[in-house]
C-alpha cells in the first residue's frame, strides 16, 4: 500500500467519522425532544441563503486564524486557551492605532497588523513567562488573562470612547476611509473581506515553518516527546516562549479582517468568543494547516446555516451549538481510534514486509 | 497474511527431539499447553506450541527476546486468548478470559515490573483487590505471616513497601500471588533486577515452594541461573517450542545454541586498543539530590583514553542515570568538571555537547532517543537538528536526511521496509541500530552508551557489540553502562562499580569474577540491609 495514500486516508477518515457520530447523536437528541429530524438536516444540506455564503467565508477565515493560533501551541502540547483575550486586546490596540491616521492608507493598515501581532504576542508572552519561571499552568493563566483582557479593554474603551449620537455602543474612533481594506468580492448580498487573504498567508507560513524549518522540527519534537526533545538538546523553556509568542502573534490577527473590512472600529459590540471556537477548529483540523481550514469552514458553515433552522425547520438555532459540541467530542474520540488503528496497520505492514524480505537496506 | 514461523520445522541441535521425551501421565501435569497458536496482525507470536509442566517442579522457559515467551505467559495468565490449542490446568481443560479466571484456577503471575504502591504497607498491598479473601485486618495479617513463614519469605506485614529493597519487594509480589491461592506461579524474568546474592535467595525461596508442592514457571534468558534452579527447561524459538530438556543433562552452551539456533555470539573484545591519549576527564563530579536526600553523585573521577571502553557496573538506581545526564548537560553538577578533548563541557548546553563529538545512546530509547510516531528519517535528525544532513541554516534538508538515513539503514543493517515508516513500528534491536548509526555518523570522540543491548534480540545484540568494538578500534573513548555483567566483562578495558553515587576502584575485566563485582555492587558481604540503604539513595 502506498504510504502517502494511506496517510491521506487516515487524515480524512477521522473527521468523517466524527461528523457521522455528531449527526447520529444530534439526531437522537432531536428525536428525544420530539422534533422532526429530516427537516433539520434538509436545512443544513440546502444551499445557503442570500448573503450567507459570504458570511461563511468571512467567518471561516477568522476562525482559521484563531485555529492556527491555538494549533501552534497544541503542536508542543501547550494549551493556549488565551487566544480569546489575546485577539481582543490586539484588535483594540490596532483599532486605536489605525484610527489616529498617523500614516497614510495602506501603510497604516500594515503597521496596525504588525502592532496587533506584537500586542497579541505580548499578552501571550505573560503566560509563557509565568510558565517557564514559575511553573504556572498555561491553562490557568490564559483563562485568567482572558478575564483580565475583558476588564482592561472595557476600561480603556471608556477612556478613549468616541461617543456617537443615538448609539449605545462604546467604540474607538473610526479608522479613516483611506485605510479601509477593499472587499475581495462584492455580491448583491454581501462582501468577502479583503483580509481573508491573511488567513491564506498565515496558513502557508504555518505549514512552511512547521514542516520545513528547524524551529518547526524542534516544536514538533517537543510536542511528541518532551523527554526525547530535551535529550536532543532542545531547550523546552525557549521553545515554550517562542511557541507562545508565535501563537499570540497569530491570535492578534484574528480580529483584523473584520476590523478593516466591516467595522472600522473596535467596541463593545465587536465579536467575542472566536478564541474558543479556534480551539474546536484546531482540534477538528488536528493542527494540520489543511485540516484547520476544513474545520474552520465546517464550523462557519454550521454557524451560517443555523439562522435558517428556526425559519425553515422550526427548531431553535441553538441546536447548532449541540452539533458543534458533540462534534468536538466525537473528533477527539475518532482521532484516537483512527490513530490506534493506523498504528496497528503500520506495525502489521512492517512485519509483513520484513517477513517477505523487503528491507530498505537490501534495496539500497 | 503470510506467517513467519509456521514453515519452520522444530529442529534440535542437541539431538534430543521434543517427541523423544516421554510424556508424563496426564494427571501429574500442572500445566499442559497443547498446540497453542496466537496470531497478531501480520505475525504469528506463537505457533503450535507445546508445554508440559509436572506438578511440584520448577520449569524454566528460555528463549531470546521476541521468541514469544511473554505471549505464551500472557495466554497462560488469561491476558490473551489463544487462537488455537488447548490449555489444561491440573488435567482440566480451561479457557481464561481474564487474569481473574487464571487466579481462580490457581495460576498466579509475578511480573518483571513490580506493581506495588510505595506508600502502603505490605499488608495493604497484599489485600488490595483481594479484600474478600481474609478481610483487611488481623485475619489477613495472620495469613500473610503464615505464608511468609511457610516459604521462608521473611516478609513482615506492617512494613512500608517504600522501605523495602528490590529483593524484598519481589518477595511481596510473590506473596501477593500466593495469598490469592495460586498453586502455579509464573515468574517473568525474576532475576533481571536482582544482584547475584539476591538471586541466590530467590532461588532458595523457589526451592521451598517446590518442596511444598507448588509449581513454578520461570522465564529467563540467563542460562546459568536457569540450569541452577530449574528441573526442566523448555526452549522457545520463533514462537514455537524447539526442545524440552532436563536441566541436569544440558550445558549452558547447548541451551544457548538451542535458543539462537546458531553459534552464539560472545562480546569478547580482541587485543587492547587503549592509547595514552586521554579523551575524557571527569574530576570531582558531585550532584546533590534536589529533593534533599543523599547525594546522587559523590566526587566522581573518571579518565577515559582514546580506544578505551570504561564499563560501569552497579545495581540500578545508584547514580548511573545521573552520571550520564550530568555528562550530557541534562543536569547541572554542584561541583566538578567534565572535559572532553580540550573542551570543558561542564557548563555547555546539551545541544552543544552533542554537536561537539559526544555520542549518546540513552538507557531508555523510547523516551530519550526517538520520536516513536515520526518516520525514521526524522529520527535521523533528532539530536543533530543543527548539523548536516538534517538542516542548513534555519531550514531542514529533508532530502539529504533521507539519503543519509538510507545509508544508515544499509550500513547498520536496520531491518525496515522503508525509511518512511515510524520508529515505533520497528523492533527494539532495529531501533537501537538506527540510533547507533545516527550517533556514529557525527564523528564522535566520546560515546556514552547506557544499557545499549537492553531489550534487543541476540542478533542485534551481536551487531551492537560489534559497533562498540569498531568505535573502540577507531579511537573513541567509550563509557559503557550496563546491568549485564557478561557484557561489561566482555567489552570493557576497565570496569568500575558505582554504588550510592560513588565510583569504586578499577577492576580488570580479564581477572574479575561476577561474584567480586556483585560484592562491590552491594557494598559489602552483608548485603541485605545495604540494599535497603541503596533504595533510599536512589530516591
Amino acid at each position: 500500500m502506498n504510504s502517502t495514500l494511506r496517510r491521506i486516508g487516515v487524515a480524512v477518515a477521522a473527521p468523517l467519522l466524527a461528523i457521522l457520530i455528531a449527526v447520529v447523536l444530534t439526531s437522537l437528541v432531536l428525536l428525544a425532544l420530539g422534533n422532526a429530524v429530516g427537516p433539520v438536516w434538509q436545512v443544513f444540506l440546502a444551499s445557503p441563503m442570500q448573503g450567507v455564503t459570504e458570511a461563511i467565508v468571512n467567518d471561516a477565515a477568522v476562525l482559521y486564524l484563531s485555529g492556527v493560533a491555538v494549533a501552534i501551541g497544541f503542536r508542543m502540547n501547550l494549551f493556549n486557551i488565551g487566544v480569546d483575550g489575546q485577539y481582543r486586546v490586539a484588535a483594540f490596540a490596532a483599532a486605536l492605532f489605525a484610527a489616529q491616521g498617523w500614516l497614510p492608507g495602506f501603510l497604516n493598515v500594515i503597521l496596525a497588523l504588525v502592532l496587533a501581532m506584537l500586542v497579541g504576542a505580548a499578552w501571550a508572552g505573560i503566560i509563557a513567562v509565568l510558565k517557564v519561571t514559575r511553573g504556572v499552568s498555561e491553562v490557568i493563566s490564559s483563562i485568567m488573562l482572558n478575564s483580565i483582557a475583558t476588564g482592561v479593554v472595557s476600561w480603556l474603551l471608556l477612556k478613549v470612547a468616541d461617543k456617537q449620537e443615538g448609539s449605545n455602543a462604546t467604540t474607538t474612533k473610526a479608522i479613516p476611509d483611506s485605510s479601509h481594506v477593499p472587499a475581495l468580492v462584492t455580491t448583491q448580498a454581501g462582501q468577502i473581506y479583503g483580509l481573508v487573504l491573511l488567513a491564506v498567508l498565515v496558513g502557508l507560513v504555518y505549514w512552511f515553518v512547521i514542516n520545513r524549518t528547524r524551529f518547526g522540527f524542534d516544536l514538533r519534537a517537543t510536542g511528541s516527546s518532551e523527554s526525547a526533545a530535551v535529550a536532543s538538546g532542545v531547550s523546552v523553556k525557549k521553545m515554550t516562549i517562542s511557541a507562545m509568542l508565535a501563537s499570540g502573534a497569530v491570535a492578534g490577527l484574528v480580529g483584523m479582517p473584520q476590523l478593516f473590512g466591516q467595522d472600522y472600529n473596535y467596541g463593545s459590540n465587536s465579536q467575542t468568543g472566536l478564541g474558543f471556537a479556534g480551539i474546536a477548529v484546531a482540534l477538528i483540523g488536528r493542527n494540520n494547516p489543511i485540516g484547520i481550514a476544513f474545520g474552520a469552514l465546517l464550523w462557519a458553515y454550521l454557524n451560517g446555516q443555523s439562522n435558517a433552522l428556526q425559519i425553515n425547520a422550526g427548531v431553535n438555532a441553538s441546536l447548532v451549538n449541540i452539533i458543534q459540541g458533540v462534534m468536538v467530542l466525537a473528533v477527539v474520540i475518532a482521532y484516537e481510534l483512527v490513530r490506534r488503528w493506523d498504528k496497528r496497520i503500520e506495525a502489521r505492514r512492517v512485519a509483513a514486509e520484513l517477513a517477505a524480505g523487503n528491507t530498505a537496506g537490501a534495496a539500497a | 497474511m503470510c506467517a513467519i514461523a509456521t514453515t519452520e520445522p522444530p529442529k534440535s541441535v542437541t539431538g534430543i527431539a521434543r517427541d523423544a521425551v516421554a510424556a508424563p501421565p496426564a494427571g501429574a501435569l500442572a500445566v499442559d499447553l497443547d498446540g497453542i497458536t496466537k496470531r497478531f496482525p501480520g505475525v504469528v507470536a506463537n505457533s503450535d506450541l507445546h508445554l508440559q509442566v509436572e506438578r511440584g517442579t520448577i520449569h524454566a522457559i528460555v528463549g531470546e527476546n521476541g521468541a514469544g515467551k511473554s505471549t505464551l505467559m500472557k495466554i497462560l495468565y488469561g491476558v490473551q486468548k489463544p487462537d488455537e490449542g488447548t490449555i489444561r490446568i491440573n488435567g482440566d481443560e480451561v479457557s481464561f478470559s481474564s487474569p481473574k479466571d487464571a487466579i481462580k484456577a490457581g495460576v498466579g503471575m509475578v511480573f518483571q515490573h513490580f506493581m506495588l504502591a510505595d506508600n502502603l504497607t505490605v499488608l495493604e498491598n497484599v489485600v488490595l483487590g483481594a479484600e474478600k479473601l481474609h478481610g483487611i485486618g488481623a485475619k489477613a495479617r495472620e495469613e500473610i505471616s503464615r505464608i511468609s513463614a511457610a516459604y521462608g519469605l521473611g516478609i513482615r506485614p506492617n512494613d512500608l513497601v517504600a522501605d523495602l529493597g528490590v529483593g524484598a519487594r519481589q518477595r511481596v509480589e510473590i506473596l501477593k500471588v500466593l495469598y490469592r491461592g495460586a498453586r502455579i506461579l509464573i515468574l517473568d524474568e525474576p532475576t533481571a533486577v536482582l544482584v547475584p546474592q539476591e538471586v541466590d535467595e530467590l532461588f532458595g525461596n523457589l526451592q521451598e515452594m517446590k518442596a511444598e508442592g507448588l509449581t513454578v514457571l520461570f522465564i529467563s534468558h540467563k542460562l546459568d541461573e536457569v540450569r541452577g534452579v530449574a528441573d526442566d527447561i523448555t526452549v522457545i524459538r520463533r514462537g514455537t517450542t524447539i526442545d524440552r530438556v532436563k536441566s541436569a543433562s544440558v550445558t549452558s552452551k547447548q541451551l544457548a545454541e538451542l535458543m539462537v539456533g546458531s553459534q552464539l555470539p560472545t562480546p569478547q573484545t580482541q587485543e587492547s586498543t587503549v592509547t595514552d591519549r586521554v579523551v575524557v576527564t571527569i574530576a570531582g563530579l558531585s550532584l546533590a539530590d534536589p529533593a534533599g536526600g543523599p547525594a546522587l553523585l559523590r566526587d566522581v573521577d573518571v579518565v577515559i583514553r582514546a580506544g578505551e571502553v570504561l564499563g560501569i557496573a552497579g545495581v540500578e538506581g545508584n547514580g548511573q542515570a545521573e552520571l550520564v545526564e550530568t555528562i550530557l548537560g541534562l543536569r547541572r553538577p554542584d561541583a566538578g568538571t567534565v572535559v572532553v578533548g580540550d573542551d570543558d563541557i561542564t557548563k555547555w548546553p546539551t545541544r552543544r555537547i552533542r554537536e561537539n563529538g559526544v555520542g549518546y545512546i540513552p538507557e531508555d530509547r523510547h523516551r530519550h532517543a526517538l520520536l516513536l510516531g515520526a518516520p525514521l528519517w526524522e529520527n535521523r535528525m533528532l539530536g543533530h537538528q543543527r548539523q548536516a544532513p538534517a538542516s542548513k541554516g534555519l531550514l531542514l534538508t529533508a532530502k539529504a536526511a533521507q539519503a543519509d538515513t538510507q545509508r544508515i539503514v544499509s550500513d547498520y543493517d536496520v531491518r525496515t521496509p522503508s525509511i518512511h515508516v515510524t520508529a515505533g513500528s520497528l523492533s527494539g534491536g532495529n531501533q537501537q541500530k538506527l540510533i547507533f548509526g545516527r550517533e556514529m555518523s557525527h564523528a564522535p570522540r566520546f560515546l556514552v552508551a547506557a544499557h545499549p543491548t537492553r531489550g534487543v534480540d541476540v542478533g542485534a545484540q551481536a551487531a551492537i557489540w560489534d559497533h562498540i568494538k569498531t568505535a573502540r578500534r577507531e579511537g573513541l573513548a567509550v563509557l559503557l553502562i550496563s546491568a549485564d555483567l557478561d557484557e561489561l566483562i566482555g567489552l570493557s578495558d576497565t570496569i568500575r562499580v558505582i554504588l550510592r553515587g560513588g565510583l569504586s576502584g578499577e577492576f580488570d575485566p580479564k581477572t574479575v569474577t561476577a561474584e567480586q563485582l556483585g560484592a562491590a555492587m552491594t557494598g559489602a558481604a552483608t548485603h541485605k540491609p545495604t540494599i535497603d540503604a541503596q533504595e533510599d539513595t536512589a530516591r
